[in-house]
Formats: C-alpha cells, sequence, structure tokens
C-alpha cells in the first residue's frame, strides 16, 4: 500500500489547514471510534466561498483528502461546490488505496454538512441528503465501507 | 537524511556474521544436502552444525529442531498438529490469550470452524495472563495451551516457565510462540517446560523466510505437507542450507551477546520511554513494565492517529510502526490494543518504537527530539485535541 505524490504532498504540506473563529459554516464528519473525524470551516461572501480551513483526526489519506478537498471548493460558487464528488477527490489526487476510499467520503460529507450548516444558519432551505450518510453515526452507517 | 530504524519487532537487519556465511554458502556450498556426493555432504554437514548450534542456544536437544519458512509456519503446524492428537483422543479444547500473533489467532479460528473449543484468556490492561485465570481454564477436554512468550506489540513477556510447569503436571502440550523472544532473553526448553516452540530468524539479525520449530521428543508431529523425506520425514524441501547456516551464525551472536545487549538495549528503552512521557501530555505507556522486551516501547497518544503519526515520523527518517487502523485496511486498530481495553479512540493513536543493539545513543535522543514536535503537529489540526483541551478547561 503506497500513496501517490500528490497524497503524499498533501499530506506533508497540507494546503488551508487551520480553524477559523468567524466562520459562516462548519461541518464535522466521522467518528473517532472509526480513526478519522474532519472538521471544515468556510467564509462565504455574495454565494462564494471566500475561505475555507480544515482540522482532521485521521490517516495520511485522511489529512490529504481534507486538504485536496479544501482547495478544490476555495473560490468557487456554493452551487459548484456542493458537486463535489468523493470520486473527484480521489481522482485529483491522483488515487487511493481501496481501503481508504473512505477518507474521500468523509471530505465529501464534510463539505456538504458545511454548507448544510451555512445554509440552516442562514434560514435557507436545503435537500436534507446533504446530510446525509456518515456524520459519525458509525453503527447504523455505511458510508465509511464498513 | 538519516535513517534511524526503530522497528526491530517487524524485521531486523541481518548480522554481518549471517550475511558472511549466508554468501559463502550460496556461492561455494550449493549442494543439495539431501545428495550422496561430496557437494550434498558438506551442505549436509553445515546444517547438521547449524542445527546443533541452535539446538544449544535455547537447550534442546538437535533432533528435536526442525526447520520451516518462518514463524507462521511454525505456528500453525505446531498448533494443528497438537490438536490433531487431541481429537484423536476426543480432547478438543485449546486455552490461548486474546492478543496472539494472527499466526496463531487466525490458526485457532480455524479450528474453532472444525469443532474445538479454544478459551481466550484475559491479558489485563497491564497485558500479562493470570495464573489463576489460566489454571481455572483448564477443562479435562483441554489438549493445548499456546500462549505467546512474549507480545509483539505491547512487548510484555508471559510466565512461561509457570504455564509451562502446570501443563507439564496435568498433561497437556504447551506451545509458545517465542518469536519475539528467541536472541533477545533467556530460553532454555528444558528448564522453562516448553512441549514446542515458535521462532523466526529475521527478528534477531538473521534472514527472512526461515524459521524453526522445536517439537520434544516424544510428541508424534506429522508433516504439514506432503514431498520428500527432508527434515526426518517431517517438513519436504529441498534444505535451505544459506539460510539455516546464517540463522545459526546470528542466533549464536545473539546468544553471547545476550546479557550485554538486554542492559544496552533496556536502558535506552527506558530512557525514550521516561523522556517521551515526561514531554508529551496525555501519553500512554502500554503494557507493563516489569517483564518486558528489552526493546520494546508502546505508546499511545491520545488525539491523534497513529498512520499519520508513523508518517510523519518517517519523513523524519524515523521508522516505526503503528497498531492502528486504517494500514490494515480494517477501520479497526489492532487486537493487542484493544485487547488490554483500550477504548478505539485511543488505541488509534498508537505507536511502537522496537529498539534492538544497533540503536545507538544519538538515535534515541534523534527520537526524543523530534517525536513532540510531530505529536504537537498532528494535535494541533486535530478536532479530537480540540475537544480534549475544551474539557479540559
Ligand atoms: C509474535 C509473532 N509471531 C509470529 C510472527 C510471524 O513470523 P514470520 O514473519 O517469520 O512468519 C511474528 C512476526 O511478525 C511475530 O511477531
Ligand atoms: S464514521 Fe464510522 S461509519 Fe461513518
Ligand atoms: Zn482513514
Amino acid at each position: 500500500m503506497a500513496y501517490s505524490a500528490k497524497v503524499m504532498d498533501h499530506f506533508e504540506n497540507p494546503r488551508n489547514l487551520g480553524k477559523m473563529d468567524d466562520a459562516d459554516g462548519i461541518g464535522e464528519v466521522g467518528n473517532a471510534k472509526c480513526g478519522d473525524i474532519m472538521k471544515i470551516y468556510l467564509k462565504i461572501e455574495d454565494g462564494i466561498i471566500k475561505d475555507v480551513k480544515f482540522n482532521t483526526f485521521g490517516c495520511a489519506s485522511a489529512i490529504a483528502t481534507s486538504s485536496m478537498a479544501t482547495e478544490m471548493i476555495k473560490g468557487q460558487k456554493i452551487e459548484d461546490a456542493l458537486q463535489l464528488s468523493n470520486k473527484a477527490v480521489v481522482e485529483a489526487l491522483d488515487g487511493l488505496p481501496p481501503a481508504k476510499i473512505h477518507c474521500s467520503v468523509l471530505a465529501e460529507q464534510a463539505v456538504k454538512a458545511a454548507l448544510a450548516d451555512y445554509y440552516t444558519k442562514n434560514g435557507i432551505e436545503f435537500d436534507p441528503s446533504l446530510l446525509s450518510g456518515c456524520g459519525g453515526h458509525c453503527d447504523d452507517c455505511e458510508s465509511c465501507g464498513h | 537524511m538519516k535513517t534511524v530504524y526503530a522497528d526491530n519487532a517487524a524485521t531486523t537487519a541481518l548480522c554481518p556474521e549471517a550475511l558472511e556465511v549466508m554468501v559463502n554458502c550460496l556461492k561455494d556450498n550449493y549442494g543439495n544436502a539431501s545428495s550422496m556426493h561430496h557437494s550434498g555432504q558438506a551442505a549436509a554437514e553445515v546444517v547438521l552444525q547449524a542445527r546443533q548450534d541452535i539446538a544449544d542456544c535455547i537447550g534442546a536437544d538437535v533432533n528435536e529442531i526442525y526447520f520451516t519458512s518462518g514463524g507462521t509456519e511454525s505456528d500453525n503446524w505446531a498448533i494443528t498438529n497438537a490438536a490433531r492428537l487431541g481429537a484423536k483422543k476426543g480432547k478438543k479444547h485449546i486455552i490461548s490469550t486474546s492478543f496472539e500473533h494472527h499466526a496463531v489467532l487466525h490458526t485457532l479460528m480455524k479450528l474453532e470452524k472444525e469443532g474445538f473449543e479454544v478459551t481466550y484468556l484475559d491479558v489485563h490492561e497491564d497485558g500479562y495472563v493470570r495464573i489463576d485465570e489460566f489454571k481455572k481454564a483448564i477443562k479435562n477436554e483441554t489438549c493445548l495451551v499456546t500462549i505467546m512468550f512474549a507480545n509483539n506489540e505491547i512487548g510484555t513477556v508471559q510466565p512461561i516457565e509457570e504455564i509451562g510447569a502446570i501443563c507439564k503436571e496435568k498433561g497437556i502440550y504447551f506451545h509458545t510462540d517465542a518469536v519475539q523472544v528467541v536472541g533477545h532473553l533467556p530460553v532454555n526448553v528444558k528448564e522453562q517446560n516448553i512441549d514446542m516452540l515458535s521462532f523466526s530468524a529475521h527478528k534477531f539479525h538473521g534472514p527472512k523466510g526461515i524459521g524453526v520449530l522445536y517439537c520434544r521428543k516424544g510428541i508424534p508431529l506429522i508433516s504439514f505437507m506432503q514431498g520428500g523425506a527432508q527434515e526426518r520425514n517431517k517438513r519436504p524441501g529441498t534444505t535451505n542450507t544459506p539460510a539455516i547456516a546464517a540463522t545459526a551464525a546470528a542466533l549464536k551472536k545473539s546468544c553471547a551477546e545476550m546479557d550485554k545487549n538486554i542492559a544496552y538495549v533496556s536502558a535506552l528503552r527506558d530512557k525514550l520511554i521516561e523522556e517521551i512521557v515526561k514531554v508529551i501530555p496525555r501519553a500512554r505507556v502500554n503494557g507493563g513494565r516489569t517483564a518486558r522486551l528489552p526493546g520494546n516501547v508502546s505508546f499511545c497518544f491520545e488525539g491523534i492517529e497513529g498512520e499519520s503519526l508513523l508518517l510523519y515520523l518517517d519523513l523524519k527518517g524515523i521508522c516505526g510502526s503503528s497498531g492502528s487502523a486504517c494500514t490494515s485496511g480494517s477501520l479497526d486498530p489492532s487486537h493487542v490494543l484493544l485487547a488490554l481495553g483500550l477504548p478505539h479512540e485511543i488505541a488509534h493513536g498508537s505507536l511502537r518504537l522496537s529498539l534492538s543493539e544497533y540503536n545507538t545513543e544519538d538515535e534515541i535522543d534523534y527520537i526524543i527530539e523530534q517525536l513532540p514536535l510531530v505529536v504537537n503537529r498532528l494535535r494541533d489540526m486535530s478536532p479530537v485535541w480540540e475537544r480534549i483541551m475544551k474539557g479540559e478547561n
């Protein structure tokens, strides 16, 4: 099991690492029991993701997928960020070992959870399927692949 | 960048003595040890001498030594053989522990599917089996006790001699997986009441892919595979002369220098453990400190995950290992850490550093300098650590 050079680069030099005091949306998914938690902070202005930060507890690919996902949505319109798929994150990282795909699922979910939080805070209605998936309820959740 | 190799429980560097006999054997002593001609007989002599030397190192008889492909094969063979012997007498109960190596655990699971009953002794939070609990687990149907000599992840050494004495008294076969022990701590199969013992050369600076099963005289041993008449009809396959000679060379050296190595390596271990728990808060040492492998250091650091810790250390040149999830393809942390009763979220943050006499004091100082930096870096980005810190305020 070896990681691609891209994964190692994002693991060694994570982009957008940090916390945000005045975030407009915060999403946290995963569960320490499973070994991965991702937390994403968004700064949103005029429907555009102006800034994004992340914190992650997890393996190297959890860190790399969070880093890549934040990079992919930064500067994007909310509608476009909502289209982010875990597959796109995996492709942008030149692939992940099969056992690590769940990390990319978490990254996608963290972004969506942060956007859902933004919608909720601003009283905007949204498709609840945004919040589907893992969310850390390991016992009745299949999105991590176990 | 320099390499600090601290993963000696996974495997060790080949020692120069083993390398030399191995290369010489490959070059000059290529005959088949089963051949009648002088080239074959020269190889046979090397194997015989190696067998004698290895037997001497563990207090066994030369005819009680069987060469295998490694610890895994020895474990599989010993356990399966003893189970078959038990089944013939209608005895289908086995006693083991919950933190054995997979070579043992998966063999036992296979036997369970075939109708054997296995009692897995609790190893408690300190990583030691309790003699009274062991005694209570013994039944009339118990045909085998298989308990590892020392655990590969947390380094705890079990009361083998005592367990062996009880087995002897009750007439139950006793096997021990001594893969982490042979060459590192004194082993004497007679004095320690061991019927069967498995070990592997690559854990004491010998080559990979070669192991030994010691099986006491008088225990019927049935071949695991079908083939030629090597190893006194018990283990077919052309004799691996170079690896056998190198195993003997490495073991002789390890045993000759054992006292010195134990003192040196355990001093490095203790320094590393003590300095790290002093500077890193919420660091837990896994496994008791009383009977412990000289080279084993095992931590759990709260708030971080082991694989990323391992790989950040690797970027600093430090090779360690983690019993954490993601590497194995399962999301569960190692069964060893869970057997200690650690919660998943703490077991995920494990790090094993395993030292040998090849490590220097400077290397230990380097680890002591780098490890806190890496742990802090990961904690700084961890939402779990953030929560732990908030809970404290
Ligand atoms: C305790 C224990 N048993 C068995 C084995 C397997 O030995 P080998 O790699 O020689 O098959 C190992 C090594 O990984 C071990 O540490
Ligand atoms: S976080 Fe455990 S199943 Fe999703
Ligand atoms: Zn992961």
